[in-house]
């Protein structure tokens, strides 16, 4: 079977462009605190994601609807309302990473598919299992901790289906398990579903030199005219030691484009894409370049050379944890 | 108010390991949560004090739970949560894959690493068996006492973070191996010199994190002690403690003293402060601030 690309769309306007190049599957949120690419100015209404998956079934993509963040204690009733309403909207799936809410969705939307976030960090084939056998999970997204052995591993001992990223941002902590940014903010990814906010980020310039700061922390320093990566904590640059350096990662994003047949031996079942925030024809580019890689894969063609590469905007590219050595 | 001692965060030497706990028997906490909370890799070289150590706090009354793995991934680790279980003591779940082996119907008791934000998962945890909940250091006040509510209803204790550097993030990747230009497999126990991890500055040397092989902690020392009060009447039964290579003992007795009464915040400020002056406080993601801030006694008070 050929891989499922599932690419993130930001807005109706992104979701449209998605289907148009040949996305077999969307996925999106709510415009709040609901999914974890809460910015401003971003995803759906209620309206739109109704036309939205109208839109896509009637060309032939899936729509799966990010509620990925952790319901706020007193507050669960907005988390429960956004399952309902992915659910009226015709979702084909919802993306969930709070157990709590797994366990109300199986009870009071048992026919609306489960898929498990990135968010919920699922690591191995028992927590994966686990998931399923309780919840009725269907599909995971896998952690951005395994490396492709690893997944294959999993593969091997569970009937559920997984998704992996392949292009985007990286997170190099566990998902859904880093408070860094609150730390430093007041703001993180399972509250509020923001990472390093931009209204966080200051840029000062001393004579020439340019520092990136979050929180007030400066963790990047530029010579004027440089590329001034925008300040994720995790990519930034600090101190150690005797040394300075990007500590935890360097400014990278993932492209895992060339491991794409390793991952389709290791089983997986979907390749996704990260970036609700990006533009449409970003997304556009991204979903033209994987369609054509996976129908290559599927007709045992070659995959096109650094197809991507374009796309990364400057910046690095890693294949991250999907190779042992990145540990 | 109970006081728990937090698994050692650190990769201590087995002999600086076991007069730790030797300390801790004599001091008035009433219980201990103990073994490998960071990294699978550290394990084999104080595994043989556990049982002498779990012995020794048991004679000394406190309540004795063995810790899992944060991030379990590798099937060694796999392995040894399934042993982990069959030891028949507490197991504190501070990886949700953990619940995958408990037998049905065995009580256990859930960490801070464990995403327990909403009544939901409260509830849900609690029909399994949870029968005590650590909840995460991000929460703010308002939702400890939503929980703490909802908790009671259901009898199940619930402890916060009392002390300690807090625990931000964990990884796949060894930072300690990383810093040191080496792979998480090829470590050679690079986080062995450092007892309270690695002072992790910006690039204006201001101090901010704190590296501990795949973890990352805060540089800071969260402190509930202009909280206590709050927590208590909010239904907290439990403060939980994180080991320091210095003056932990003493630690212990200051917040002893704080919860029975016997002296405020600042006093117990001040004391820790005097034996170790470098450190910072915070208190931020309690009162719903950044984590880093830290509230004074007058601010503590109002929120």
């Amino acid at each position: 079977m050929v891989m499922e690309i599932v690419c993130p769309a930001g807005t109706p306007a992104a979701l449209r462009a998605a289907v148009k190049a040949g996305a077999h599957t969307i996925y999106c949120g709510f415009a709040d605190e609901t999914n974890a690419r809460n910015f401003p100015g971003l995803n759906f209404d209620r309206t739109e994601m109704r036309e939205s998956v109208a839109f896509a079934h009637h060309h032939g993509s899936k729509v799966l609807v990010a509620i990925n963040t952790f319901p706020r204690a007193g507050d669960e009733a907005i988390w429960h309302r956004a399952v309902a309403d992915a659910e009226s909207c015709g979702a084909d799936a919802v993306i969930l990473a709070d157990a709590g809410l797994l366990d109300y969705a199986a009870r009071h939307h048992p026919n609306l598919r489960r898929h498990l976030s990135v968010q919920a960090a699922a690591a191995n084939a028992d927590m994966v299992n686990y998931y399923a056998d309780t919840f009725g999970v269907k599909r995971v997204v896998l952690p951005r901790v395994l490396s492709v052995p690893e997944i294959a591993a999993i593969n091997a001992e569970t009937e559920v289906e997984t998704e992996v990223f392949v292009f985007g941002g990286l997170c190099v902590m566990a998902e859904g398990r880093c408070s860094l940014s609150s730390y430093a903010t007041g703001r993180s990814p399972n509250m509020n579903g923001v990472c390093s906010p931009a209204s966080h980020v200051e840029y000062h310039d001393h004579n020439g030199v340019l520092d990136a700061q979050l929180g007030g922390y400066t963790i990047h320093r530029a010579q004027k005219g440089d590329a001034a990566p925008y300040p994720t904590l995790c990519k930034g640059c600090f101190t150690a030691g005797e040394k300075t350096d990007y500590l935890f990662e360097d400014p990278v994003s993932l492209n895992a484009e060339q491991l794409i047949p390793q991952l389709q031996k290791a089983g997986v079942t979907a390749l996704k894409i990260e970036g609700r925030q990006r533009s449409r024809s970003y997304v556009t580019q991204v979903v033209r370049n994987f369609r054509e890689a996976v129908d290559a894969l599927e007709e045992g063609r070659p995959l096109p050379q650094g197809m991507l590469a374009r796309l990364s905007e400057g910046q690095a590219m890693t294949t991250g944890a999907y190779k042992k050595t990145w540990r | 108010m109970q006081l728990t001692v937090a698994p050692i965060p650190f990769f201590w030497s087995k002999d600086t390991w076991s007069t730790f706990y030797e300390e801790i028997a004599e001091t008035s906490v009433d219980r201990v949560v103990l073994g490998e909370l960071v990294c699978s890799k550290r394990l084999p070289f104080f595994q043989g004090q556990i049982p002498g150590a779990i012995e020794r706090l048991i004679a000394a009354g406190k309540d004795v739970a063995l810790t899992s793995l944060a991030l379990i991934t590798l099937k060694r680790e796999r392995k040894l949560t399934a042993d982990l279980v069959e030891m028949g003591l507490e197991v504190e779940v501070n990886d949700l894959s953990v619940l995958a082996y408990l037998p049905k119907g065995t009580n256990f008791s859930v960490g801070p690493l464990v995403n327990v934000y909403n009544e939901g998962t409260l509830r849900w945890l609690t029909s399994l068996g949870a029968t005590r909940i650590c909840l995460p250091p991000e929460l703010p006040l308002a939702s400890v006492e939503i929980l703490a509510k909802e908790a009671e209803a259901l009898g199940v204790t619930i402890e916060v973070w009392g002390h300690g550097r807090l625990p931000l993030a964990i990884s796949g990747r060894c930072y300690h191996a990383r810093l040191h230009g080496r792979t998480k497999d090829n470590c050679q126990f690079a986080c062995e010199d450092d007892p309270d991890g690695l002072d992790v500055a910006t690039l204006d040397g201001q101090p901010f994190l704190t590296m501990n092989g795949v973890q990352t902690l805060s540089d800071s020392y969260a402190t509930t002690v202009h909280q206590i009060d709050q927590l208590r009447a909010a239904g907290v039964t439990a403060l939980r403690l994180s080991p320091q290579s210095q003056g932990f003992a003493d630690l212990c007795h200051q917040y002893r003293a704080l919860v029975e009464g016997q002296c405020n915040g600042e006093a117990v400020l001040n004391a820790i402060s005097g034996q170790t002056p470098e450190i910072r406080f915070s208190d931020g993601f309690l009162t719903g601030d950044r984590g880093v801030a830290m509230s004074t006694p007058a601010i503590a008070a109002r929120t």
